[in-house]
Order: structure tokens, then sequence, then C-alpha cells
């Protein structure tokens, strides 16, 4: 590929360079968080973490490791930038993003550092696409502290069954319940909506379910409107872990599996809804 | 009540589900000890009726504690919600479990899913009356019998936007094409037409060479549940204004779509109040005017007291039958001034009130047949 063999020179100045011969493995996951349009990208030797957060209350991060790439060239230990995520995914699917098999684009995406726009080169059939993305001040994501020492449940279930659920999830509820137990209904999504509730009961021995871990008794509500962007992933992926913490926040981790069979996560924090009185 | 719905039946109940929305935006729900769990839909312009009747061998388990009517209706699409994605019903649902929950005043629908998913609706619902609409469809002299997919294949050559049809027939042939508003002065509309010829039918029985015309919303709507359940789809009609009688029916379901036709003389609306027209009148002062003016027959509930006030004026239209006549041409007039007759077909064919859907839903109504509904209960007690 003309455009991948170009000028290796040229590299000396960026601090990041990466590329890939199929950008849609790169596309597909941003969309997964593409809710909000400006994203922070922290990219370290280990690979591109892409934070799209939405009131404060909701984070959805995109890990793409460093393996995902063929290539992947840092020369900090940290870089960090801002951009326009809507105007990112729109230059990496500038050559139409088909999904014909054998044809697919390939991208190559440098960045000079500090006050640089992040510049994608997008090669499809040998027509090349200059793209320069103008970078702003990257912000400090949200840390939600949730770390595993306080998970007190944790659920993984293979997504089909929980894809079909928040397919049919009653949208007119302004929450969701989800409530974890050690007895019955063990894992159980709820709305309360205009037209009455609705339940959806997950056994803990359901071939759905590939781990339940319940320590104790929770049930917590989550603002719908914030959750519905976790579809998207929820979409993407095979399997999803569900987890809350001793403080009722919510943690989705979606497993995905791009084209080529390599594994991102794509994980969602979610702050439990004000009402919910189990603190 | 308490009723189990198992394997392949679980998707002939949501599909009957989906095709009763097509008309109205309630769903009626009766559990009768004998015939059957009916589900029943009226459209806010009482046009269009739709009635499906599972009787209780379609159900694995159907309970309904006799002496106590209940009745119920409630948003239809809270219980389409219930029954969402039908691929994925066919594919995961097993077992579909509705019950009344007395405490707390919900109607349940559990699904029970493969791997053991337990999918839980508690739907809110409201008291109400029976919904019954009176038709003879076996009087009428137009009977047609046909495979779902022949009458699905026509018609696809209409388009979606386009709202309503003339059909006509001959000893031969039958003739479905557009209707175009002459009044509306749309010359320039694309008229489509096509005949189907006897031998397509698996019943082709005319005796009046009519002409009618009718909305295609519904018969889409019923087409949808024919076409899936492949329940060959019965015609029954006579002539323009009385209503078209759509069935279907196997040994444990029966659904029947009653449609308002347009009647014949549109063009003169000072007759509207009159009779309805093509009829003549000492027939409309009949007994057996039923027959072909979907009538509702509609009756309190005796059970829990409705929201709405009146019981007493149940008794009201018993004797006042005699007095429909003229009571047509009060309500055909009402009508004209504050219903919504966008559609001649309403007014037109009940010689009736339009109700607004919400009056429509709140009022009690009568035990005997009554032509209108009842928006004008109020003059008739007086």
């Amino acid at each position: 590929m003309p455009l991948l063999m170009q000028s290796q020179s040229d590299d000396d100045q960026y601090v990041l360079v990466a590329t890939l011969d199929n950008a849609r493995n790169l596309s597909n996951i941003l969309k997964a968080i593409a809710f909000k349009d400006h994203a922070i990208f922290t990219a370290t030797p280990n690979g591109l973490r892409v934070t799209v957060e939405d009131s404060k209350c909701l984070q959805a991060n995109a890990f793409i490791q460093a393996a995902i790439f063929q290539e992947f060239t840092i020369k900090e230990d940290l870089v960090g930038l801002q951009i326009n995520l809507t105007v990112l995914l729109d230059c990496l699917s500038i050559f139409g993003g088909s999904t014909v098999p054998g044809t697919s684009t390939a991208l190559r995406l440098c960045y000079k550092g500090y006050g640089h726009p992040l510049t994608l080169f997008l090669e499809e059939g040998g027509v090349v696409t200059v793209c320069k993305i103008n970078t702003q001040e990257p912000e400090e994501p949200i840390d939600f502290e949730f770390c595993s020492s306080n998970v007190t449940n944790k659920v993984i279930l293979l997504s089909e069954s929980l894809k079909e659920a928040f397919s049919e999830l009653d949208m007119t509820s302004e929450v969701l319940q989800i409530t974890m137990s050690l007895s019955q209904p063990y894992f159980r999504l709820s709305t309360f909506g205009n037209a009455g509730s609705a339940h959806y009961d997950y056994p803990k021995d359901s071939d759905m379910m590939e781990l339940f871990h319940c320590t104790t008794t929770q049930t917590n509500k989550y603002k719908m409107s914030l959750l519905k962007p976790s579809t998207k992933a929820l979409a993407l992926s095979s399997k999803v872990s569900v987890r809350t913490d001793s403080r009722g926040v919510l943690s989705l981790q979606y497993l995905v599996r791009n084209d080529d069979g390599q594994i991102c996560f794509v994980d969602y924090y979610c702050c439990p809804d004000e009402e919910a009185d189990d603190e | 009540m308490d009723c189990v719905v198992t394997g392949g039946n679980v998707k002939v109940l949501a599909k009957a589900i989906h095709s009763l929305s097509r008309i109205g935006d309630e769903l009626y729900i009766e559990p009768q000890e004998g015939p059957g769990l009916a589900l029943r839909c009226v459209n806010s312009s009482r046009s269009a009726y739709g009635c499906f009747l599972f009787s209780p061998l379609f159900f694995s388990r159907y309970i309904v504690p006799n002496g106590i009517a209940f009745r119920c209706r409630m948003s239809i699409k809270s219980v389409q919600a219930v029954f969402r994605s039908l691929a994925s019903l066919e594919k995961t649902v097993e077992k579909c479990h509705i019950h009344l929950d007395k405490q707390k005043d919900r109607l349940t629908f559990t699904l029970h899913c493969k791997y053991g998913l337990l999918r839980t609706h508690n739907l809110s619902f409201q008291d109400s009356e029976t919904l019954q609409a009176v038709f003879d469809k076996n009087s009428c002299k137009n009977v047609f019998r046909a495979n779902p997919r022949l009458l699905v294949d026509t018609v696809a050559h209409f388009p979606p936007s386009m709202e309503e049809v003339t059909l006509s027939v001959s000893d031969e042939r039958m003739w479905l094409r557009n209707h175009v508003d002459e009044e509306l002065g749309d010359s320039s509309a694309m008229l489509t037409e096509l005949f189907l010829v006897s031998d397509e039918f698996d019943h082709f029985a005319v005796q009046a060479h009519t002409s009618i015309t009718f909305c295609l919303k519904e018969l889409r709507g019923l087409l949808f549940f024919a076409e899936n359940t492949g329940l060959p789809i019965s015609m029954y009609f006579d002539e323009p204004g009385s209503p078209l009688v759509l069935s279907v029916s196997d040994s444990i379901l029966e659904g029947d779509f009653v449609l308002a036709t347009l009647s014949d003389d549109t063009r003169n609306d000072t007759r509207r109040g009159d009779t309805p027209p093509a009829r003549p009148p000492d027939d409309f002062m009949n007994d057996d005017m039923d027959s072909y003016l979907i009538a509702m027959d509609t009756s309190i509930a005796p059970g829990p007291s409705t929201t709405d006030s009146t019981s007493s004026k149940q008794q009201v239209v018993a004797n006042h039958r005699t007095r429909l006549h003229s009571e047509e041409e009060e309500e055909a007039e009402t009508a004209e001034k504050d219903g919504p007759p966008n559609k001649k077909f309403c007014s037109l064919l009940f010689g009736s009130v339009l109700p607004l859907s919400s009056q429509m839903s709140t009022q009690p109504v009568s035990n005997q047949e009554v032509l209108a509904s009842d928006s004008d209960d109020d003059t008739q007690i007086d």
C-alpha cells in the first residue's frame, strides 16, 4: 500500500503514528461510544484509549490495544488530545465505509503534538485522502474510582440475551433498575413506564449467564437516557460484564471482536440515579 | 383470569395483537368461559372493528373464574410492547402466561424464554364495557374465500399511501381499483385497476353485482395475520354502505374484521341525515338492520364499577329503538357539526355520531344493539 510506505522520514516529526489496514477496526469501536461530540484520546505504549463523557455521570471508554494496529509508534509515555468524534468518524468513512469484503480503507493516523491537528491518511483503491482535524485542549477524564476491590456484584452475560432486553425496554420509563441478588430473581432489569412495569429476569444458572458473583442484594436505578448510548456498544459486543460497586456505580464492560477476530474492550461507567436510597 | 399459551400459539396471539393495532389504539380484552378469550378493537370513528376469539383449546391452560365477569381495555401499544419483536418471539419464547393480578390491579404477561429468561410485563388497564359489533356475515349475498397470498399479492399493487379501494364483482371476476374522490377534484391521481378471476379463489359466490369502497389499512392488518398463520381469508359483503366482513378461522380461533364501506350517493350531502343511502327506509326500521351496519353492542360490566358514572343509562336504549330513525338524524347532524367527518365513511355508514375517541372510551354503553355510540346518551335520557 503506497500510503503506508510513504516517506518514513516524515515520521520523525510525529509523536504518534498508528496504522491500520482496515480503518473499520477503529471506526466501529468508536461508534460504540459516539454519543457526544468531544472525545478525549489518551495514547500510551499499550495502545489508545478514547473517552467520551456525559453530564459528569456517564463515561464511556474504548480501548484499542497497540497490537490491533499494524504499526503503533509513540515517542512519549503519554499523548493526550481532544477531538470532535463526529468529525473523526466522518473522516474514517470518507470512502463510504463500504462493508464489501475485500475492500477496506487503510488508515495512517499521525499527530505531531500539542497544538497540531490530527492527520489522517486514508487510502482505498489507490486513492488517498488526507484529513486534518483540529485538536482541542484535552480535558481530564473523570475518575469514577471504580476499583475491583469495591465490586460487590458481578455478572457476565452473553450479549445476545441482553440485546433483546435492551431493544425491548420501555423507553417511557425514566430509569432502568438493576437488581442483583443472592436469591431470586438473581439478575433483574426493570422499567416503570406509562403502561406499567416490566421485568427481565436472568436466572443464575442460565446458559446466557457466564458468571454470577453476588455478595449482597443490590437494587439501583440508572437514568435510561444515560444508559441508552451503551446499546451501541452492546450491539457490537459478544459478551458483557455488569458490575456494581458498594456505591452503586455501574460498570458495563463489553468485549468486542473486530473484523479480524481481535478483541477490544469498551466500557461504560454510570452513576446511580439520585433517588436510589441504597447508599 | 389465568391462561397459558405455549409454542407457536404465542406467535399467533402476538400477530393477532399486531394486526388489531392497525385498527385502533385500545385493546378490549374479555375472557369468557365458553367461547374463550376475545380481543377486540374499534377505530375512533367506529368505521372499523376487529375481533379475535381464541377458544379455550388454543390455550394450554385457560381458567376464567365463573360468575365474575372481567373485561378491560388497555392501550394496544403497551400490549404490543410485550410482543414487540415477532422474530425473536418465535425463536426465544416458549410460554406466555397471562394472568390478572387482583391485588395490584395489573394484567400480567409473563414470557418464559429460552435459557430460563423470564420477561414480566405488568400492565395497567381500565375496566370497560363489552365491545361487540353486530353483524351477520351469513346473510351476505357475496361470499369469497381465498388464500391470503392471493390478496397479499393483490394489495401489494396499491401503494401504502393509498387509503381506499373499490372492489367490484361480476359472476366471473373481482375488480379492485383505487378510489379517487372526485369531489376533491383529484383527477390527476394515478388510477390502478386489476382484476382476479374466480378460479383464483377457493370459493366465489356472487349474488349481487355490486361495488364497494373501503379502507385498505384494516384489510392489510388482517392480511398480515392471515398470511403468517396461512389461514384462508373469507370476505362477505352486500352493497355499498353495508359493511364488508373479513374472516379467518380454524378450529381454535376466529378472527373477524368488519369494515365500513362508502355508501353510494356520496355527493348528496343533504340526504346524509335521512336514511343510510341506498337503503329503503322500512328496511332501516327493521330489526335486522344490524346485518348491514356495524352496530356496537355494548353493555356495562357488571363487575367492578367503572370510573364513569352511569349504570342508569343502560336502560335507556331498550325502549328507544323505535325512535332510532329520528335519532339517527339528530346524531348524524351532530356528527356533521362536531365530529371529525373528514372521512365520509364513518358518518355515512353509521349515520351516527363520531365520538371523539376520549368520549368513546369513557362512555358506558347500553345492552342493546345500538347503531350509534353513546355520546348522545344524555339526550336520550331526557
